[in-house]
């Protein structure tokens, strides 16, 4: 890297060197056209007060670095939704904190250059240094459409740069270009100001330029034909986004896995080596069991972005909104959020990731508050262990297996009140969105492995810089909680189950779990079982080993047997069915998981979201859960 | 049910909402309709659904709705919601 400050923490600003920006509509290849000049150093985080993501990179023009930053895509410079807004005020120079950048890079596609007309209009009016990026130059001519660059340049007063994003052919030109902004041929006369004379202007530039509008793309039109028939159209969404989920579900396990073995193998170096069992238990469980639920993560995202980007960049994201948009318009959603929503099933910090897509930032809210509900596999293990409890293998209802049966409700609910909540966020707190639903459809085309990898290495880094240090935090106070204070000399010459009982019965998260018993006492749960839903904030899954050691189970990876005999002071037993079926109804409810609320407070960029979620799913787990184990001992008394 | 243009080239000059031409229609933007919100009678404006454009109606979606038209050589899908608010003058189909 050359002269490139590396700012660190939340800001991605660059400070004292020169700034362009990308201006372009949706779809006009300017993250492309972003990706090439700053290589993979973007910076990505937030506008300040606002759930809008922002990029910024660098790149370098004779060792000279230029900070460039990829503003979100606009239709036009009038805003009528939070995020227009930012790219409105943000050339204005009027974002505060932010100044206006130096220079301006318009980016349009040849192929609907009339189309971008109007935004060229507007951002020339401007007056500001300004070049103009022509991508897709090469499509534009086998559709049988030409421009005449040069004439264009002349007819708009300003530089043209044919590029093609997707080889990245003219790139390098456009990058020597940016040092020398403040020599660019500015605009003699500015664009007229009325929308009707801008038509005009824009008729006369075309013509000008020659320019010749391609045919409609006939490869695309015959793949339309079937991917948006109403039946194999139907037919071949639903076979995508299954083969999409169990790639997410099942090909990210056994890397997943992977991580998980290395590092109890390192945690085993750790206990051998390390003599002192209160460092050796923060190293070996706290720091490195830490770090494993950051990185367990890293599969997941990793995989889902590559996805993601494969079929965003190939066009059929949008296919897939068009299909969906009428069942998520009901719950005041659009089509893309479907793909959000489908992840979260799988994780909810990779359905949170995905929703940037959205070009709402109202309905990037809504999805972010409530894809948690949706059953993500996390809490897989907790409802197989409850489940067991409540029904045995072998009952079968209606010639069904119960157990399975149970499952499928659990799925089910988790779905339905995710939607049914987003149905109710959106025509309450985040209600009145005047963005209508418009989206292009932009011709199918081979998607670069440039674009994927930045798509992959971006969500990754993000992940770990922003999430990742929160996770790491509360693992450690975790850890902390459950395994302290130190109980060395009571603990001679018991097992290392009992002593590992012993230690958590007698932990600072005992003693929370005891003060905060009054609470979840009304469900059913004692202190100990209040041990483990304070360990499963790490993770769901914790909540079955935590209960495991806490109930001193020969395996407490598997702590059934020891569970069901559990009883308390009196003698009592504890998971009763009301009392497991309350334990799933929390489950299905709760936002029992630290790492989704880090990914939040990341991608609202503000720490009200992530409260107000676990504030409203704790208050429904609770309430549910309660009704829930009201009914079962009603019907069993 | 809303009457629809059933050959445009008979009832030239009629004007429509554009939600109510069906696939393989081809139309001309008139404007938008009196009590449309202006701001989102502008978006449609700037997404190139303005007076003189012509449209062509190219797809519904299997559900009945969003539908993709072609605009300023860009096909987009818009909600019946918002197709409702611009009027067009049928022209013969393709």
């Amino acid at each position: 890297m050359t002269a490139c400050h590396d700012v660190e923490g939340s800001a991605v600003a660059v400070a004292g060197i020169r700034r362009v920006a990308l201006v372009g509509s949706p779809n006009a290849g300017k993250t492309s056209v972003f990706n090439h000049l700053t290589g993979l150093r973007a910076k990505t985080g937030n506008y300040p007060g606002v759930t809008v993501g922002r990029s910024v990179g660098t790149t370098s023009v004779d060792g000279v670095a230029i900070a460039v930053e990829d503003l979100p895509g606009t239709y036009s410079l009038d805003p009528i939704s939070p995020d227009e807004q930012v790219v409105t005020d943000l050339l204005a120079g009027k974002y505060p904190g932010i100044d206006a950048p130096d220079a301006l890079v318009l980016v349009a596609d040849a192929t609907t250059l009339r189309r971008s007309i109007l935004l060229i209009g507007q951002v020339l009016r401007l007056d500001r240094p300004c070049l103009l990026a022509l991508t897709m130059g090469d499509e534009l001519a086998a559709r049988g459409g030409r421009i005449d660059v040069a004439a264009l340049s002349t007819a708009l007063g300003i530089p043209v740069a044919a590029v093609i994003a997707h080889h990245g052919s003219g790139i390098d030109e456009l990058r020597a270009q940016l040092a020398s902004f403040d020599r660019w041929q500015r605009p003699p006369v500015l664009p007229p100001i009325a929308e009707d004379d801008i038509d005009a202007w824009g008729q006369s530039v075309l013509d000008a330029s020659q320019y010749l509008a391609p045919q409609p793309d006939g490869r695309t039109q015959r793949i339309d034909r079937v991917l948006l028939h109403p039946l194999w159209g139907t037919v071949t969404f639903f076979a995508v986004m299954f083969y999409f989920f169990q790639v997410l579900f099942t090909a990210a396990a056994p890397l997943r896995d992977g991580i998980g073995s290395a590092l109890t193998w390192l945690g085993r170096q750790v206990g051998d080596h390390v003599g002192n069992p209160v460092l050796r238990g923060l190293l070996s469980q706290g720091i490195l069991g830490g770090v494993g639920t950051v990185l367990q993560f890293i599969p997941q995202i990793v995989l889902l972005f590559c996805l993601l980007a494969f079929l965003e960049n190939v066009g059929y994201m949008s296919r897939a909104a068009f299909l969906m948009d009428r069942v998520m318009a009901k719950t005041g959603l659009e089509g893309r959020a479907f793909v959000a929503m489908l992840s979260s099933f799988a994780c909810a910090i990779p359905g949170i990731m995905a929703t940037r897509t959205l070009p709402s930032s109202r309905d990037r809210i809504a999805t972010i508050v409530t894809a948690p509900l949706m059953t993500c596999s996390a809490r897989l293990p907790v409802y197989t262990l409850l489940v067991g409890l409540l029904v045995a293998p072998q009952t079968r209802w209606c010639g069904l297996s119960a157990q399975g049966i149970t499952m499928f409700l659990l799925y089910l609910g988790g779905g339905l009140s995710a939607l049914v909540a987003a149905l109710l966020v959106k025509s309450t707190i985040l209600r009145g969105d005047l963005l209508p639903f418009t989206m292009e459809l932009p011709p199918y085309r081979l998607p670069s492995a440039r674009a994927m990898l930045a798509a992959m290495w971006g969500a990754a880094r993000v992940f770990l810089r922003k999430a990742g240090t929160i996770i790491l935090a509360t693992s450690l106070v975790l850890w902390a909680l459950l395994n302290l204070p130190v109980r060395e000399s009571q603990t001679q010459g018991m097992s290392s189950t009992d002593a590992t009982a012993y230690v958590m019965n007698h932990s600072y998260a005992a003693d929370l779990g005891r003060a905060v018993a009054p609470v979840f006492s009304p469900l059913g749960f004692d202190w100990r079982t209040d041990i483990a839903l304070v360990g499963s904030l790490s993770a769901r899954e914790v909540f079955v080993s935590t209960l495991g050691q806490v109930a001193a189970a020969s395996d407490p990876e598997s702590p059934q047997q020891a569970l069901a005999g559990m009883t308390d002071d009196q003698g009592r037993r504890i998971f009763t069915a009301p009392t497991v079926i309350a334990l799933m109804v929390y489950f299905m409810f709760a936002l029992q998981c630290m790492s989704t609320i880090a990914v939040m407070r990341r991608e609202t960029n503000t720490w009200r979201w992530p409260a107000f979620a676990f504030s409203y799913m704790f208050v429904l787990a609770w309430v549910m859960a309660f009704v829930a184990r009201s009914i079962a001992m009603g019907l069993s008394a | 049910m809303r009457t629809r243009p059933q050959s445009a080239g008979d009832q030239s000059g009629a004007v429509f909402v554009l939600a109510q031409l069906t696939p393989g229609n081809r139309a001309m933007v008139v404007g938008t309709v009196a009590q449309a919100n202006p701001l989102i009678a502008k978006r449609l404006g700037q997404l190139g659904f303005r007076a003189n454009a012509h449209v062509d109606v190219i797809r519904r979606a299997p559900l009945g709705d969003p539908t993709i038209y072609r605009v300023h050589d860009t096909e987009l899908c818009l909600r019946r919601r918002e197709a409702q608010l611009i009027e067009v003058i049928p022209e013969a189909d393709r």
